[in-house]
């Protein structure tokens, strides 16, 4: 069977699965069985044939398995924001459309994606660009404490998801074309990456959005070590994020309002809280939504309530959980699903994630294998901090859940994402002319 | 390249499997202690995703407790409801929002929520969540008696008190009334109007069960249990005579006998049987003086005395009668701690609870036996099946059957022709005790009637209480008694 038969059978499977699970909501909702579930199934699998399509034409040697679990945890996202909040998975299904034309307009453009190496200072300066928007006035908007968001009219996006992007692209074409210098350890050449990167970490202290920084320093550091081969600027890289950690924990209080909740979530006397300016409880202030997100996910137990059927407001319709449906998806579809279902979904993640490094490993020139190895590890860290942040692996900072959180522009750069890696794996599979 | 690319991808594999990982500690480790949680607000909504069993009486069967299904937002929820308002309220309780519970509603929960652990209830439950059904509690039918219940509470009116009904042979538990009463609908959104109901006494506490944890002192009910202690060591007969001079010497001080005791002030020469039916402090106060404290006290932990009455309610809901000192229950360890004298007729430091005064009735009613007063009749799944029906069980034996012959003798005396005639029944033959406490406060006592009926075949055994009385417990609380009784025997 060949590649794209493999992709079409694939997405034949992530229809019927995508059907079950809204038919499964939709009956929990309305207590009636529906052909709507069929037809929403069957506009789902209509739109991710158009991409099959595409694929087929553009990059056919590509990896057959990337764009069905890009499908499926669509469909998954979208399921559950329909049943925390309909008007929004109508929303998030327009983003999908979005995000596949986009897709397929970066597979049907970018055919030659190392084409880009040549542009890469243009990606870094447009990464640091779009970095500094949201913390512009104006057009800047604060949501939730971090200043994120770009607002024009009627439109609001995080530009962070597409500098993620422009700075993988950026580093992989710099790390490609320094690799053997940094590796010798000379300062100067450390220079522009240093400039870049220090742009960058301003940028995010001033926009108060932690997630963003440890994801990006992340990706940079693995780049970085993919590239040079040394540990120790691993050591350092890490190092140095610790002491800006540190110092951050110290200077900005929402950062020590974030690491203090993840430590003791609960109190048992009444500690000072900065909403109300009164001595309430943890649990009941800047602890409340982490700990309501944990017993979210305790409820699930080991089958889960089942989909359409969890508790998420009081019994007046209240939300319990602020942001469920973006930062907090995950703790809604672990008390619906249960163990086996959430342990599934990140199964379903680490396939993604072994198949981009898959592609890195396959592919045969620096800048291919740097971008793929950015664009998955990227993929995986930013998983692993939402997540892990819910799970209070580490201290929760508010960033997407790729392809399944509600949110356009995660929406749209996720499948930015997938394009970049069929583009580089179509190129490693080709067959040798 | 490709070795560090493996190693990284290696990391970032295992941070995944650290997510499975942290997922499968809170959904299986952690859940129940987080489910446990007070501010578990999930947990919180969940019980009204219950629907509730329904509570409800015998007699005209009132129903006590019921939900209303309210849809909200797709989702449905059950609140609770409660028809009959105040009739049985404080022993019944209430279920509100924020896991706030009292009486039965939070003693047997458990029932009401399916939450049981019978397997057969276990396996529909567990196939209920399954299919999503709505899970259903059990139903519980109480042995409480509507009518008798309602003309109780009328008889108590606007005065502070109890009424307990018992069955002797069984101990169910008939009326169970406590005055003030509040409506349990109000609590949730209306609390302030329960806060605002006065009554003959301050604080008027509505939501105190009297007849199960109001402690008052029985006065001259409690002769009931010296009597019991004297006849059943032996040491007394209904033959025994006794000199009265009106008055105990005690400690050197003169105890004078109280006032209305339906006879002369001083009686003379006469028999223990005369001094039951006109309550005569002075014999008493020998009585004990001869048996000893410890000897009193030993029969009174027999009918139940010490303990807290096994009822279905909570605990806290439930007090222990006997002796109180600093506001705990006081167990002397030696006679000379106590007065002997005072404690026959029921002062000193004894407090005892309606239920507990109801017991020793219906333990004389019963030939001495005393039973396990029980308010839960049966509980029956949402499919119809009986889930369990309490059985009637012996709590003891507190005196021997003669003695309870000579006690039954006695008090029907009080009720022919002593300080009880107020609750003559015509053509029922009613054995009974008075009792007026002094509070302390001069001319405020607490009054008592128990009593039983028939005398020759007892169905039902009572203990009323009033706070607050200028008159005597015959005067005041034997009519209600009367009522009462008459209102269970017409019906039974």
């Amino acid at each position: 069977m060949t590649e794209r038969n493999r992709e079409l059978m694939s997405l034949v499977a992530v229809g019927a699965l995508t059907a079950i699970g809204f038919a499964s909501v939709y009956i929990a909702r309305e207590a009636v069985i529906s052909t709507a579930s069929l037809s929403y199934a069957a506009i789902f699998f209509g739109l991710y044939l158009v991409a099959h399509i595409v694929a087929r034409l553009t990059v056919p040697f590509a990896d057959p398995y990337l764009l069905p679990i890009a499908g499926l945890l669509t469909a998954i996202g979208v399921t559950e924001i329909y049943r925390l909040q309909p008007s929004d998975a109508y929303r998030q299904g327009i983003w999908v459309v979005f995000g596949v034309a986009l897709f397929a307009l970066t597979l049907l453009f970018f055919r030659d994606y190392r084409r880009l190496e040549n542009y890469k200072y243009l990606f870094g300066l447009a990464a640091v660009g779009l970095l500094v928007l949201p913390a512009l006035p104006v057009i800047g908007a604060t949501v939730n404490g971090a200043r994120l968001w770009v607002k024009l009219g009627p439109l609001q996006f995080q530009p962070g998801e597409l500098a993620k992007l422009a700075l993988i692209v950026f580093l992989a074409g710099y790390l490609r074309e320094k690799r053997e210098v940094l590796a010798q350890g000379r300062l100067k050449d450390f220079g522009p990456l240093l400039v870049i990167w220090g742009g960058a970490m301003l940028v995010l202290v001033e926009t108060n959005d932690l997630g963003s920084a440890l994801l990006f320093f992340g990706i940079f550091l693995a780049m970085l070590y993919a590239a040079t081969s040394r540990l120790l600027y691993v050591g350092i890289g890490a190092g140095l994020f610790v002491a800006g950690a540190v110092g951050a924990y110290a200077v900005v209080s929402r950062v020590s309002e974030r690491v203090t909740v993840w430590l003791h979530p609960w109190t048992d006397h009444p500690v000072y809280c900065a909403q109300t300016g009164t001595m309430t409880l943890r649990q009941n202030c800047a602890g409340y939504q982490p700990v309501q997100s944990l017993y979210s996910i305790s409820n699930g137990h080991f089958g889960g309530t089942g989909l359409g059927r969890g508790t998420f407001s009081t019994t007046s319709g209240h939300e319990l959980i602020p942001y469920l449906n973006t930062d907090f998806i995950y703790s809604a579809l672990a008390q619906e699903v249960g163990l086996i279902g959430a342990a599934g979904l990140i199964l379903v993640y680490m396939l993604f994630v072994a198949r981009g490094f898959r592609i890195s490993l396959t592919a045969d020139d620096g800048f291919s294998k740097l971008l793929a190895l950015g664009l998955t590890f990227g993929f995986a860290l930013q998983t692993f901090i939402i997540v892990g942040g819910i799970l209070r692996l580490i201290p929760l900072t508010g960033i997407t859940l790729p392809f399944v959180s509600y949110g356009g522009s995660s929406v749209v750069a996720n499948f930015i994402l997938l394009a970049g890696l069929l583009l580089v794996s179509n190129r490693a599979n080709a067959p040798r002319a | 390249m490709n070795k560090q690319i493996s190693q990284i991808g290696l990391v970032a594999l295992i941070l995944m499997i650290a997510l499975i990982v942290g997922t499968t500690y809170w959904q299986t480790w952690a859940a129940a202690g987080l489910a446990a949680r007070q501010d578990n607000a999930i947990q919180r909504v969940a019980q009204f995703q219950i629907k509730r069993g329904l509570i409800e009486g015998r007699g005209g069967h009132p129903l006590l407790a019921a939900n209303v299904r309210q849809k909200i937002r797709g989702n449905t929820y059950y609140f609770r409801r409660y028809p009959s308002r105040g009739l049985v309220a404080q022993t019944v309780g209430y279920s509100t929002q924020g896991k706030s519970q009292t009486g039965l509603e939070k003693s047997e929960n458990d029932y009401l929520t399916g939450a049981n652990a019978n397997l057969d209830t276990v396996l529909r439950t567990a196939l209920d969540r399954i299919k999503g059904v709505t899970i259903t509690g059990n139903d519980l039918t109480l042995t409480v008696r509507g009518r008798a219940q309602r003309i109780a509470l009328d008889a108590l009116g606007t005065q502070c008190g109890a009424v307990v009904a018992l069955e002797p042979s069984t101990g169910k538990v008939l009326v169970i009334a406590s005055t003030p009463t509040y409506n349990p609908n109000l609590v949730e959104h209306h609390f302030a109007r329960i806060a605002r109901i006065r009554a003959q006494c301050s604080p008027a506490s509505p939501l105190l069960n009297r007849a199960t944890a109001g402690l008052y002192t029985p006065g001259s009910s409690f002769k009931v249990v010296t009597a019991a202690a004297a006849l059943d060591t032996g040491k007394y007969t209904l033959e025994s005579t006794f000199y009265d001079p009106g008055y105990c010497i005690e400690y050197g001080k003169r105890v004078y006998n109280f006032r209305d005791q339906s006879g002369p002030e001083t009686f003379g020469t006469l028999d223990f049987l005369t001094a039951l039916q006109h309550s005569v402090n002075a014999v008493f106060c020998k009585i004990g003086k001869r048996l000893g404290a410890g000897t009193i006290l030993e029969y009174a932990k027999r009918f139940g005395f010490y303990d807290k009455p096994p009822l279905e309610t909570p605990a806290n809901e439930r007090a222990a009668s006997g002796l109180y000192a600093h506001g705990r229950l006081f167990r002397p360890k030696h006679d000379y701690q106590v007065d002997p004298g005072r404690l026959a007729f029921g002062q000193e430091r004894m407090l005892v609870t309606p239920l507990q005064m109801a017991m020793v009735a219906a333990g004389v009613a019963n030939g001495g036996v005393v039973m396990k007063p029980y308010v839960v009749d049966h509980v029956v799944a949402p499919h119809g099946s009986l889930v369990t029906r309490t059985n009637p069980s012996v709590l003891g034996r507190a005196i021997k059957p003669s003695t309870a012959a000579d006690l039954n003798t006695m008090m029907r005396a009080v009720v022919t022709g002593g300080t009880g005639t107020a609750a003559q029944i015509p053509g029922v033959e009613v054995a009974g005790k008075t009792g007026t406490a002094e509070t302390g406060n001069s001319g405020i006592n607490t009054t008592w009637f128990i009593a039983f009926a028939p005398a020759d075949h007892p169905q039902v055994a009572v203990a009323v209480v009033l706070q607050n009385q200028t008159g005597s417990g015959g005067t005041t609380a034997a009519p209600i008694a009367k009522t009462v009784m008459e209102a269970l025997l017409s019906n039974s």
